[in-house]
């Protein structure tokens, strides 16, 4: 990833799906598992199907299966995957000055598709000081398999899930644990990332009771200011590409 | 019907923070010290994560033991992760010894 594709169209769209390919290996026992569980939860296989279509968001769908068998309301479904979800605003924060300029048709479709996967290797991308103009194919790339793949491995746990009972409790969850483990560990480059994490993972522990997994969204807001503080504090100079 | 309402709804809620922050700071410039911050957001968000799903028990208590295998192979692919920083070969390594842990130790 330290290598910088030619700056054409074509490169940096192979570039972002070449990245992504490990990730989406790593999602696919997700997907399964999000499609067995959403049978077993009693969702319609199209429904099931319908929400990775048009909902794309791993975390969520997952954790709504789970409130759907406990017989919770539609809105508190919606609320729940409202605050699951807001770390995406963060995400979109982060890349808005990048996205700049990039026409409507563009951001639309790139925005529906950010994923945690897919925003930690574009923004890496987008960080090296290169003049590529072609960046968003890079995320467009990216986007394009972590989307597909998700669809494919939706309808497998979908078939899977009506054929081979219990599924779920074979531990595929532990496939987005060892992944995103594996896209954190090379961030951690200065001792204010290291705190960040150290904060962040803590506070996610702590506060890990608290409802709708609000949780998650404010022990990634303490890692952050931790991070920030440790920065202003240790004069440690953080690398320029900390990502 | 119920589902069309539950997905419709859930793509909006999902949609709206992916895109509207991102339309909303295209048109404004960006102050330095929150762009400095957000190179934060990645890690961060990461750890929050990963830590509880594998510190933490189906029941939300922490369960600091050998038989988790969430934890042991969580601190092993984190070590493949620092020492090899190849992303497809943590995932592989790891997933394979979760799955032999969780056969042998946690049964």
């Amino acid at each position: 990833m330290s290598d910088v594709p030619p700056p054409t169209r074509r490169a940096e769209f192979l570039a972002g799906v070449r990245v992504t390919i490990p990730l989406a290996v790593g999602a696919a026992p997700f997907a399964i598992i999000f499609g067995a569980l959403a049978i077993a939860s009693g969702i319609s296989p199209l429904g099931a199907a319908g929400m990775s279509l048009f909902v794309f968001a791993g975390s969520s769908q997952f954790i709504a299966t789970g409130l759907v068998s406990g017989g919770v309301s539609v809105a508190i479904i919606i609320f729940t995957t409202l605050i699951v979800n807001l770390r995406h605003a963060l995400y979109s924060a982060t890349l808005a000055p990048y996205m700049k300029g990039l026409a409507q048709r563009w951001m639309l479709p790139l925005a529906f598709w950010l994923t945690d996967e897919s925003f930690v290797v574009v923004i890496a991308r987008y960080s090296k000081g290169d003049a590529s103009p072609y960046k968003h194919w890079f995320y467009f790339g990216s986007a394009l398999l972590m989307y597909t793949n998700w669809q494919f491995w939706t309808i497998v746990g979908i078939v899977a899930g009506q054929s081979i009972p219990n599924l779920e409790s074979w531990g595929l969850d532990f496939a987005m644990t060892v992944t995103f483990t594996g896209m954190l560990i090379p961030q951690i480059k200065s001792r204010p990332l290291l705190l960040a994490v150290i904060v962040a993972g803590v506070c996610a522990v702590l506060f890990n009771g608290m409802p709708n997994k609000l949780g998650l969204l404010i022990a990634a807001l303490a890692g952050v200011a931790a991070g920030v503080i440790a920065e202003a504090n240790i004069k440690e100079v953080p690398s320029s590409q900390p990502i | 019907m119920n589902e069309v309402i539950m997905i419709a709804g859930m793509m909006l809620v999902t949609f709206a923070p992916r895109y509207g922050v991102m339309a909303l700071l295209g048109r404004m410039e960006m102050p330095k010290p929150l762009f400095r911050a957000l190179r934060y957001v990645p890690p961060a968000v990461l750890s929050a994560i990963i830590v509880p799903s594998m510190l933490l028990d189906a029941q939300g208590q922490v369960a600091l033991r050998l038989d988790n295998s969430y934890l042991v192979a969580g601190v092993v692919s984190a070590v493949i992760a620092w020492r090899s920083r190849n992303l497809l070969l943590t995932i592989v390594l790891g997933m394979a010894f979760f799955l032999i842990w969780r056969a042998v130790v946690a049964a």
